[in-house]
């Protein structure tokens, strides 16, 4: 029966079954039929697909974690090598900045010739106050020339040699330096202590000290040249009895950190000791 | 490390540790030593450290002697005499040379603190002096 129908006729009723039945699959009437074709497969392939991951985890995952463990490490030691790298630039910057400052300072007073130095040691005794600098004389330092900071005066070269010098800071017991008071305009001398304090010294009783003066180097004595701040008055102590009123000093420089200082390279001191009398017995 | 104005002095525990122990012979030779590298630093007479060393070395080779076995007890001891000696001699020189020091500053605020200090560090650094001075001069017995 099929051989009698025309060929045109068999291929337009297999379009339309094949039609109908996309029609009737993407309008959605097919899926209960499909679903139920399909659910045994789905499990056979989910049983299987499970089962392989199974046994490919069982052979890789340990080797995933021992390579992670690597990773780890590695990442680590790159961190705290980052770490360290981070730690010596934050010092390199702190020195930068200290040495710009010190630059800038110089650069503010051409008429002196600086040297630039690190401190690099304290001395051991704790009853003298000096430190050890990275200059000497091979780079031209003398005894007794003024060691100053952006700050301030730090104090003077005490001894040198080839590659290093020591400082006798402010505030050492031995130290004492001629100065004067900007607002009273009068002069004192500035002495160091045990406890690291500065007092202000052989000021006359008739001269009005006030809290905040700012105290610079006079220039007396030849020991220092002028105009080097010291510090501020911070307590004035008076009596009736005494022949001098004295007072405390806060110095501008922070001589607990101090990390880097000037040199003043063309400041000769003058060594006037021959001048002074011998007082005989 | 300070304390008020007083600090730790490692170089005398050295020397005072080192001299406790009964093998080493060349205690002197290491006083002299530690002396002109603290002098070639400091701000004190050249003399001052290395004569202080050696008073002090003195002193604990003479004590051992008579006195105590106990070296533990002896560090101690030593730690004491050894860092008031130091300091006294010290302040003596400064004040012979000008310095105007007070005294009773610089008992209370420099020495001693550092006789604390130094007494808190005298122990482990007995323990350390004592492994070294037993893994350079073994005992002949135990050898």
């Amino acid at each position: 029966m099929n051989n009698k129908l025309p060929r045109y006729f068999q291929t337009a009723v297999l379009i339309l079954v094949v039609g109908g039945i996309l029609i009737l699959a993407l309008s959605g009437y097919l899926n209960p039929a499909i679903q139920s074709a399909s659910d045994p497969l789905i499990k056979v392939q989910t049983w299987v697909s499970s089962r392989y991951l199974a046994i490919y985890q069982f052979f890789t995952v340990p080797r995933d974690v021992a390579s992670l463990r690597e990773q780890v490490a590695s990442l680590e030691e790159e961190n705290n090598l980052l770490k360290t790298k981070n730690i010596e630039l934050e010092q390199s910057l702190q020195v930068a900045k200290v040495l710009s400052e010190l630059v800038g300072f110089a650069r503010n007073r051409p008429e002196n010739q600086y040297v630039a130095a690190s401190v690099i040691g304290r001395d051991p005794s704790p009853f003298l106050h000096y430190v050890i600098i990275d200059q000497g004389s091979d780079n031209g330092l003398r005894y007794g020339m003024p060691v100053v900071t952006q700050q301030g005066l730090v104090g003077r070269i005490d001894a040198v040699i080839g590659g290093a010098s020591r400082v006798q800071l402010l505030t050492d017991p031995g130290s004492t330096v001629n100065v004067t008071l900007q607002n009273a305009g009068e002069d004192g001398v500035i002495t160091g202590s045990l406890t690291g304090d500065l007092n202000l010294e052989m000021v006359a009783q008739d001269v009005t000290l006030e809290t905040g003066d700012l105290v610079l180097t006079s220039g007396l004595g030849g020991s220092y040249p002028q105009d080097i701040v010291v510090g501020q008055v911070i307590t004035i102590r008076r009596r009736e009895t005494d022949l001098f009123q004295t007072a405390s000093i806060q110095s501008v420089v922070d001589f607990a950190n101090l990390q880097a200082v000037l040199v003043i390279k063309n400041f000769s001191p003058v060594d006037i000791s021959p001048l002074i009398p011998e007082t005989n017995p | 490390m300070t304390l008020l104005q007083g600090n730790a002095d490692l170089v005398l525990l050295v020397i005072v540790a080192w001299a406790l122990q009964d093998r080493v012979k060349n205690t002197w030779l290491w006083a002299i030593i530690a002396g002109l590298l603290t002098s070639f630093i400091s701000g004190l007479q050249f003399p001052v450290l290395i004569g202080s060393y050696l008073v002090i070395v003195a002193g604990i080779r003479l004590l051992i002697k008579r006195i105590w076995q106990v070296p533990i007890l002896m560090m101690l001891v030593g730690t004491i005499l050894g860092t008031i000696v130091l300091l006294v001699i010290e302040y003596m020189t400064l004040v012979i040379g000008g310095t105007p020091l007070p005294i009773g500053d610089s008992m209370s605020l420099v020495i001693l603190p550092s006789v604390l200090l130094n007494l808190l560090f005298s122990i482990p650094v007995y323990t350390l002096i004592a492994d070294l001075a037993n893994w350079l001069y073994p005992n002949e017995k135990e050898a």
